[in-house]
């Protein structure tokens, strides 16, 4: 780049480059513009995944037939876990927020590789259009559930070949991520940023990294077998031909566990960054927390064992994957602790993404204990497969990463768009839609443990009552929604302009104007303190 | 944006990418350990209808070919580009003769009708059904690897001709190396586990 460093330089907004319109975004190698890119597509696709589930709850309203018949549902809830896990929850923070602030936090320019960078959110595309073109070819429509479990995968006649072989393509494109970003943390930190001095949520990128690039290849070989079986009947998963469907969810579960660390520690860094800069305290155990995303990261390959304590497994196996599910909480609930830690004497300032950031703790700590509850054998016979394990996993993928989500959104939208948002309407949002949060999915707990199963259309009277609540709590959930993401949209041409530290943040990403400059720092800064110092 | 050369960075890249490559190929392992404990007897005796001798020439070729592009690495490093590039040459025709070599191999098996999903296959029982299966996909998987590192070199080779490669600037090179050294290695596994241990 020949734009010489000086007061003038241009905000990557505003950054005239080789292309010009739609191609100054879809071509450029700027970490900051990917981060929008994936933050339209993610924004896009989480808006349709949100309807698919408002029209599924409109179903369950009452038993038997409402709006769709059991084929429809399938097709619906098949859909939605696809796109919302592949597609939104699992690249969600990591290619929004981390390629946005992971290289301001470090003090670096790019990411390592940025063309790669830009390929990764390619492949994404690619991913999520494979899985569009499932809904339309073919004469049914994918009815597997997100989990693809076999043999169904490959008896049924729906259309699986291109969903299946576009959350491969999903994987790939997270795989290259996370090779970027473990690479740039390697490569690319500024002087005197030792490894100890590094703020938290690229940690929490850094371990979050590895999961993506050791768990990701073992679902892509998965997923790539069951489409070989669906082309060449080769027999792998099939008891038919001597396969063993069991194994199948041994090896989707190999990934698909640790998945769930990808969708909530970057999640948990978020919220780590927040809460010092509101709190105006250095972080409570730093070190504890740096600590606890490796260990989660770690100790979650060797837990997978717990989405099949009903599979037939041995009785040793079972005790071992249970302990071990314990023993994961662990590392989650010290960070906890060090949250609540920093707040405690703290002069808080009260600003929405702190708010956010609240209501992700309690949420995220109820979808833990649920998990526990799941994780002890006896309690789980009963309530695997039933609506708790969709309240557990609502109250954490949701709770957790989609509020932290909305927290790092209202935490670094000053810096990403140069404006600043209404507050009033933000505090708003949050509010009716953590009502109809928990309007929704606590209910589901109390079915889950009445035997209410999930993935089906209809239901017994019995649970008729606690539907009508949850289902009322889906209306007031998406309002929310509307009003948060609206008022968002709408600050970008009402809000005023933004300082470079709305917060008052001590990180390196409030150093620099807001929008940030293409080259992000004029002059590489030099690191000599730690990344929280306040007092 | 032009930023400073990091070398170390992509060949960190490259090894992270190797990783995935390990796992992705672990992922088949795993299922061949199990299907394997499982049908002990029929997969030793499948293990027999492979053709040792076509596959230990195979492996050879393939040692070769690993040992060619090291040694173009070299050259370039001494600046020997006319030499980096027979080397490379080399490489490839020795990957496209594994290739026919496999295409011949599995030519012959589906003459004889095993193959996934064929009847004379699925009447021989379970255990044969899953040790050709695995041989299959784990040798095309395999394949479909040696195509596009030949591809990758392909570049290389057209790099070091137009001077994008040279003594001081072949991270590049290096990294394809690293790649086809590994699809060797994926190799050296299948061999004993299709071919050898019967
Ligand atoms: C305290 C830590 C956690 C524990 C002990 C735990 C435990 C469990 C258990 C035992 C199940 C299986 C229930 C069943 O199917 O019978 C489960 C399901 C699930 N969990 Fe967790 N979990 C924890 C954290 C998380 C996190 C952090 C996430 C995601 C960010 C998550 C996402 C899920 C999902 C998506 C499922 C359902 C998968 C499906 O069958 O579709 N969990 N959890
Ligand atoms: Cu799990």
């Amino acid at each position: 780049m020949s734009v010489t460093a000086g007061m003038t330089e241009p905000s990557y907004l505003e950054f005239k480059g080789k292309y010009k319109g739609i191609f100054s975004w879809i071509f450029s190698t700027d970490h900051k513009r990917i981060a929008l890119l994936y933050l339209f597509s993610i924004l896009s696709l989480f808006a349709i995944g949100a309807t698919l589930g408002l029209l599924m709850k409109f179903e369950l309203i009452a038993p038997g037939k409402t709006i769709m018949d059991a084929k429809a549902y399938n097709a619906f809830f098949t859909l939605h876990g696809i796109i919302m896990i592949f597609a939104v929850v699992i690249p969600g923070l990591p290619a929004v927020f981390g390629n946005f602030m992971l290289p301001i936090l470090i003090g670096a320019k790019d990411v390592a590789f940025p063309r790669l960078n830009l390929f990764s959110w390619y492949l994404y595309v690619a991913g999520v259009l494979l899985v569009v073109i499932a809904q339309f070819t073919g004469d049914q429509a994918p009815d597997t559930g997100w989990t693809f479990y076999a043999p169904y995968s490959f008896r049924t006649a729906g259309n699986m070949l291109p969903a299946v072989f576009g959350a491969f393509v999903l994987g790939f494109s997270s795989i290259l991520t996370g090779l970027n970003f473990l690479v740039t943390i390697h490569r690319m930190r500024a002087p005197g940023m030792t490894w100890l001095k590094m703020p938290l949520f690229p940690w929490t990128l850094y371990a979050t990294a590895w999961i993506q690039l050791l768990a990701t290849p073992i679902v892509g070989i998965t997923l790539l077998m069951i489409v070989a079986e669906r082309l060449f009947n080769i027999g792998f998963f099939d008891p038919t031909l001597g396969g063993d469907p069991v194994l199948y969810q041994h090896l989707f579960w190999t990934y698909s566990h640790p998945a769930v660390y990808i969708m909530i520690l970057p999640a948990m860094g978020a919220i780590s960054e927040i809460i010092p800069t509101f709190a105006r305290k250095i972080i409570f155990g730093y070190k504890f927390m740096v600590a606890s995303s490796l260990l989660i990261a770690f100790v979650g390959y060797f837990v997978w064992g717990h989405h099949m304590f009903t599979a037939n497994m041995s009785g040793q196996a079972l005790y071992v994957f249970s302990l071990l599910t314990f023993l994961v909480a662990i590392p989650s609930a010290i960070k906890v602790f060090n949250w609540i830690s920093t707040m405690y004497k703290a002069s808080i300032d009260l600003q929405t993404p702190f708010f956010w950031a609240m209501a992700f703790i309690l949420v995220f700590m109820i979808g833990g204990f649920s998990g526990l509850i799941l994780g002890s054998l006896a309690a789980d016979v009963h309530l695997h497969d039933t609506h708790f394990v969709v309240a557990h996993f609502h109250f954490i993928v949701f709770g957790g990463t989609g509020f932290s989500f909305f927290a790092a959104m209202h935490h670094w939208y000053p810096k990403i768009t140069g404006k600043m948002y209404d507050t009033a309407w933000a505090n708003t949002g949050l509010t009716v839609l953590f009502i109809g949060f928990i309007t929704l999915y606590l209910p589901m707990f109390y079915m889950g443990v009445k035997g209410m199963p999930r993935r089906y259309f209809d239901y017994d009277e019995v649970f008729h009552a606690s539907n009508i609540i949850s289902s009322m709590g889906s209306w007031v959930l998406y309002a929310g929604l509307l009003i948060t993401v609206i008022n968002l949209f709408i600050s970008l041409k009402r809000g005023k302009q933004a300082p470079a530290n709305p917060w008052g943040g001590s990180t390196l990403e409030w150093t620099i104007p807001s929008p940030p400059p293409v080259e992000n720092f004029e002059e590489t800064p030099i690191i000599t303190k730690g990344p929280y110092s306040y007092n | 944006m032009e930023e400073h050369r990091d070398d170390l960075a992509s060949k960190t890249g490259m090894w992270l990418f190797l990783f995935t490559e390990m796992l992705l190929f672990g992922g088949l392992f795993i299922v061949y350990s199990v299907y394997r404990y499982i049908n002990a007897d029929a997969f030793h005796l499948a293990a027999h209808e492979l053709s040792v001798p076509i596959g230990t020439i195979n492996t050879i070729i393939l040692l070769i070919s690993s040992a060619t592009i090291a040694m173009s690495i070299t050259a370039i490093q001494k600046e020997n580009k006319k030499l980096s590039l027979l080397l490379l040459t080399i490489t490839v025709l020795l990957g496209l003769t594994f290739l026919v070599n496999k295409y011949f191999e599995w030519g012959h098996h589906i003459k004889e009708g095993i193959y996934p999903g064929s009847s004379a296959l699925s009447l021989r029982g379970h255990g044969d059904v899953l040790f050709y299966g695995l041989y299959y996909f784990m040798t095309g998987l395999h394949a479909l690897h040696i195509i596009i590192g030949l591809i990758f070199i392909g570049f290389i080779a057209r790099m070091i001709i137009h001077d994008k490669i040279t003594s001081d600037n072949h991270v590049l090179l290096e990294n394809s190396g690293l790649y086809w050294h590994l699809v060797d290695l994926i190799w050296i596994f299948l061999f004993p586990l299709f071919y050898l241990i019967t």
